[in-house]
């Protein structure tokens, strides 16, 4: 049975006008979410993971520019909606988390009135029935009491709890697609597993399509189903977890798996590998691959013209390099 | 909340004693009262007997105690000059000086709060400049000349509104234009600089991913909080409109509260002067306490300890 695809996204690319010249942060990414799939996106801080993300909920920047081929959510072309139309999906048939829980909350409002805020902006349901669903969705948050949390004020939660509300309202119109960006990043590390957890359990419950963004590899190889690494702007190797994990084909994501211990395999005591340079200036139009610069395979080949996304790794797995796996191996 | 509405209370009470000294300690200011009241042609006697009279020869904590138990009751004393109870002429005027300042805070805030939330939707757009023109304007503008302005287009090259008096409503028009149109830069910029730095929160980009519509954001999600500062200026801006309404209210010739503050200062008829410091200040202080009880109301942070 094929699988019900949710979202694909082809070409999508963001350009920012920046006072020393035009940024591309976002460079022709392509990538699809499934019904009931978990897709990991994973690279290093400022390779444009969450303009990404915005960019699929249009929700980007003033001066952000964006374009792209492909952007349909389940049979929705969301490349020909108007603003007003796409706030019809936002909250609705797609929803964000955002990374920082303690500010993403409005002080002003109570905790109830920002949950049910979604389903009767949707016309889904009535006061009485969102506030119900809101209870019944903190409480699978694992929210206590929630019936008087509804009355309670964010700065009165931890932040821990705050980022529960926040998937609490990311569920509350029942949505196709969860787009989650480092939902953990801010919170205490016995509680980003917690999290982390239950975005799973719920996702799988839900049947939703999950966009995870992180820096977490740990997590990656735990819970996501696909995964998609990108780095400058650009995804280099995208494929199904266990080809990443078992056969990372690209030199950076062999340098970012060098960067993480793996239980049972890396030794005690051994050093943990790091990928030496920086990332390169994303002003103005780069030939060639990006990664170049740090990449200890590089020659000529790289940097002369364009390297494409290849399929030669079979139907689940592609890479943007030059090289074969096998010409890698060290 | 109850302790922070006690706290603050307890704080407006001090506020409120220390001003009624330093009203108390006018008299004192101009040198002896008794010689003063005397006059020029006054003999020692005169003065002496003036001095026993209104109670000046007493210690002053005696005086400055029955001076405020007597004001607290409404009772000011008599006007040197009218030689009718001040209360009463405090109380006849001040709903005059109330209305003007209410008409022109109004003025202020619906004229200042849809521009400020117009050029941050669009900073640096026509609108944007257009607001800060009339800002800058506004605060480099004196009153008294914007009145005058005001006076020789509306009143005697158009014909549109009476000049002067207190009678009809079409007598307050002007006058709230010109004592509000002074606060009204400063309520510009602080809607601006709210909204400004609220519509980059991340609340409100959570608002915008839940799909709500624009108004809801901006309305909802952002002025709530972008206002609260807003509401402290209004109140303390507020109090300087009523010291502004002296001016205004002397060259519109509105029987109000200034005007007698006009008044009473040529006639030097001090326990007048007196009493309409002191009225003014303590409703002064009165209004700060509640802009902050309405902050308090608005911001949960601050109502939900
Ligand atoms: N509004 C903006 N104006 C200019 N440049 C921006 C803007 N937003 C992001 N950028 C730049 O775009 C690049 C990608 O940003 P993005 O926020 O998508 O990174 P990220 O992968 O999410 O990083 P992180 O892991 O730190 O969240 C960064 O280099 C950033 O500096
Ligand atoms: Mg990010």
């Amino acid at each position: 049975m094929a699988a019900e695809r949710i979202l694909e996204v082809e070409g999508l690319s963001v350009a920012i006008p920046t006072p020393s010249g035009m940024l591309h942060p976002v460079q022709n990414v392509k990538f699809h979410v499934d019904r009931g799939e978990t897709v990991a996106i994973v690279g290093e801080s400022g390779c444009g993971k969450s303009l990404t993300s915005l960019a699929i909920m249009n929700l980007l920047p003033h001066r952000a520019m964006r374009s792209a081929d492909r952007l349909v959510l389940d049979d929705t072309d969301m490349l020909r909606l108007g603003e007003r139309q796409m706030s019809d999906i936002r909250g609705n048939r797609m929803s964000m988390i955002f990374q920082e829980p303690m500010t993403s909350l409005n002080p002003a409002y109570t905790i109830g009135d920002q949950l049910t805020e979604g389903p009767r902006r949707h016309g889904q349901s009535g006061m009485s029935e969102a506030r119900d669903r809101a209870v019944w969705l903190l409480e699978k948050v694992g929210i206590t009491a929630a019936t008087n949390r509804l009355r309670q004020y964010p700065h009165q939660l931890s932040g821990g709890l705050r980022q529960r509300v926040m998937i609490a309202m990311a569920l509350m119109c029942g949505p196709d697609l969860i787009i989650a960006d480092e939902p953990t990043t801010a919170l205490d590390v016995t509680i980003q597993a917690q999290i982390l957890h239950l975005l799973a359990e719920l996702q799988r419950e839900f049947r939703t399509g999950l966009i995870l963004i992180t820096h977490d590899l740990g997590v990656v190889a735990r819970v996501a189903d696909r995964v998609a690494v990108m780095y400058a702007g650009q995804i280099v190797e995208e494929g199904t977890a266990h080809r990443i994990f078992t056969t990372p084909s690209h030199p950076y994501t062999r340098g970012l798996l060098d960067c993480i211990p793996i239980p049972g395999k890396t030794a005690r005591g051994s050093h943990l590998g790091s990928i030496p340079g920086i990332v390169p200036s994303l002003i103005g139009e780069m030939p060639g691959c990006h990664f170049a610069e740090r990449c200890r395979h590089a020659t000529g080949r790289c940097t002369s013209r364009p390297v494409g996304l290849g399929d030669g790794l079979g139907p689940d797995h592609r890479v943007r390099c030059v090289f074969s796996p096998e010409e890698l191996q060290p | 909340m109850f302790t922070y509405l006690l706290r603050r209370l307890g704080v407006a009470v001090l506020v409120a004693l220390t001003v009624s000294l330093i009203t108390f300690s006018m008299i004192y200011l101009s040198g002896d009262p008794a010689v003063a009241l005397a006059g020029e042609a006054a003999t020692e006697e005169d003065i002496e007997s003036i001095r026993t009279y209104y109670g000046y020869d007493r210690p002053i904590l005696v005086q400055y105690g029955d001076w405020l138990f007597k004001a607290l009751q409404g009772d000011f004393g008599q006007s040197h000059y009218l030689k009718q109870p001040v209360a009463l002429v405090i109380f006849e005027r001040l709903p005059t000086t109330m209305m003007l300042g209410l008409c022109a805070l109004v003025f202020a805030l619906v004229l200042s709060i849809p521009l400020g939330v117009l050029a941050a939707i669009r900073p640096n757009s026509l609108i944007d400049r257009t607001a800060l023109t009339i800002a800058v304007i506004g605060q480099a503008m004196p009153s008294f000349w914007f009145a005058l302005t005001l006076m020789l287009w509306f009143g005697i090259v158009w014909r549109l509104l009476p000049i002067t008096g207190s009678d009809s409503w079409a007598n307050f028009v002007m006058p709230s234009i010109a004592l509000g149109y002074y606060i009204t830069p400063a309520a510009m910029r602080l809607t601006r600089a709210g909204m400004l730095e609220v519509l980059s929160a991340d609340y409100i980009r959570t608002a915008r991913a839940k799909g709500l519509r624009s108004v809801t954001v901006l309305f909802k999600h952002a002025l709530r909080n972008a206002i609260l500062p807003v509401i402290s200026l209004a109140a303390v801006q507020f109090g300087f409109m009523l010291g502004g309404s002296i001016v205004i209210e002397t060259i519109f010739a509105i029987n109000g509260l200034g005007f007698l503050a006009w008044e009473s200062i040529q006639r030097a008829d001090l326990p007048m002067m007196q009493a309409i410091v002191l009225v003014l200040s303590v409703f002064y202080i009165l209004l700060t306490l509640l802009a902050d009880m309405l902050n308090a109301w608005l911001d949960p942070r601050i109502r939900v300890a």
